[in-house]
């Protein structure tokens, strides 16, 4: 049984981590309101750029597609782009994303292909070293900037692009989670590289006019579609962060709650206790007398 | 007589108005769009986009980086990657 003054100091170090994962939920729930605006002004942009994207990518085909567009023409190396938080304390999001990845790359080399990893953010380097020692290639690190924005979005991407120019990789998925609600974040696997054919256009009869001509503007389009997805991806982590980083804090806090609870009960009990067995010893020393 | 002008990046939508006239500084020379100009697309180069309010009146100028312009149906689309200010 441990002593009171023992119960006492436990009951106070569990009512300060209680206030530490009330301040970051309450922190976290601030930031997800900023984040999910953030992801909504995004929204636009990434929705005429696929429109457009669809509509030109349907006139241009063939051999004279870029290679962005028509593939190197194997399928052989894949490279998961995993993008995960840079800060813990938000529940088992990373660990899905981890997982994701990991399932994905056990699928890819079971069917005979070579997989390569390029991480972004911190969290879900080590969990992907210890399961693929060799197969770890770039990190991209975000932690340095407070919110991941188009800039490493621009980054990331151009480096991908060179990667894939230099024939470092023929398949390129990118791996973040979706931020369906501060519920539930769900792993997504999306093909990037080559951009998947979308899915074509209602067909207008009017006739664009192109300037310099499709294929140019298609060649500089590319890249730029590639931008916006990994942007996407940034801000659907950073959302995501927030909204599983909320509940992880919320439980955190309600589970330290109960603790305090059955602590403090404990805590008087052994004070009752402790009281009634001097009352005994000084009454049975009275009657001693 | 307006012409719909949506100014876009990836951070946020910058202006969706209709205003007289906007002059785009494209890759291949700069160009003009009115109300009911053809189906047009361009990339465009780094420089300023005016906007005409009105019809004679001084243009708006708004610094873009890098992206496209696209004339539709419902006017003109310009996306850029950044916008000054």
């Amino acid at each position: 049984m441990a002593s009171l003054k023992e119960l006492k100091d436990r009951i106070g170090s569990v009512k300060s981590t209680q206030k530490i994962t009330k301040a970051k939920q309450m922190v976290a729930a601030a930031k997800l309101r900023k984040a999910q605006a953030a992801a909504e002004a995004a929204r636009p942009y990434a929705e005429r750029l696929a429109s457009v994207m669809a509509a030109l990518a349907s006139k241009v085909s063939g051999d004279d597609a870029p290679k962005l567009l028509a593939g190197t023409g194997s399928d052989k190396r894949h490279l998961l782009v995993v993008v995960n938080t840079d800060k813990g304390l938000c529940g088992g999001l990373n660990a899905n994303l981890v997982r994701a990845a990991a399932n994905k790359a056990r699928e890819l080399q079971a069917a005979g292909k070579d997989v390569e990893f390029y991480l972004v953010g911190k969290k879900g380097r080590a969990p992907l070293k210890r399961n693929f020692p060799n197969q770890i290639g770039t990190h991209f690190d975000t932690s340095d900037v407070r919110y991941p924005g188009f800039e490493e979005a621009a980054k990331i991407a151009e480096e991908l692009v060179e990667m894939y120019d230099g024939g470092k990789f023929d398949v390129a998925h990118l791996v973040y989670p979706t931020f369906k609600s501060a519920l539930a974040q769900d792993p997504t696997i999306d093909q990037i590289i080559p951009v998947p054919a979308p899915a074509s256009a209602a067909d207008s009869d009017a006739v664009v006019e192109y300037e310099p001509g499709e294929e140019e503007i298609l060649e500089e389009l590319l890249p730029r579609y590639v931008k916006t997805q990994i942007f996407g991806a940034l801000l659907e982590i950073a959302a995501s962060e927030q909204g599983a980083s909320m509940t992880a804090m919320d439980n955190a806090t309600r589970n330290a709650g109960d603790l305090i609870n059955k602590l403090t009960i404990q805590y008087n009990r052994s004070r009752q206790a402790a009281i009634t067995t001097e009352l005994i010893e000084i009454i049975a020393g009275a009657e001693a007398l | 007589m307006a012409l719909h002008f949506e100014l876009v990046t990836p951070a946020k939508l910058v202006r969706s108005e209709d205003v007289h006239m906007v002059v785009v500084p494209g890759a291949e020379g700069e160009f003009g769009v009115l109300e009911g100009h053809a189906p047009f697309m361009s990339t465009i180069r780094d420089g300023a986009v005016q906007v005409y309010k009105t019809e004679g009146g001084t243009p708006e100028e708004i610094e873009v980086r890098g992206g496209f312009a696209e004339v539709g149906d419902n006017g003109l689309t310009v996306l850029a990657e950044h916008v000054e200010g």
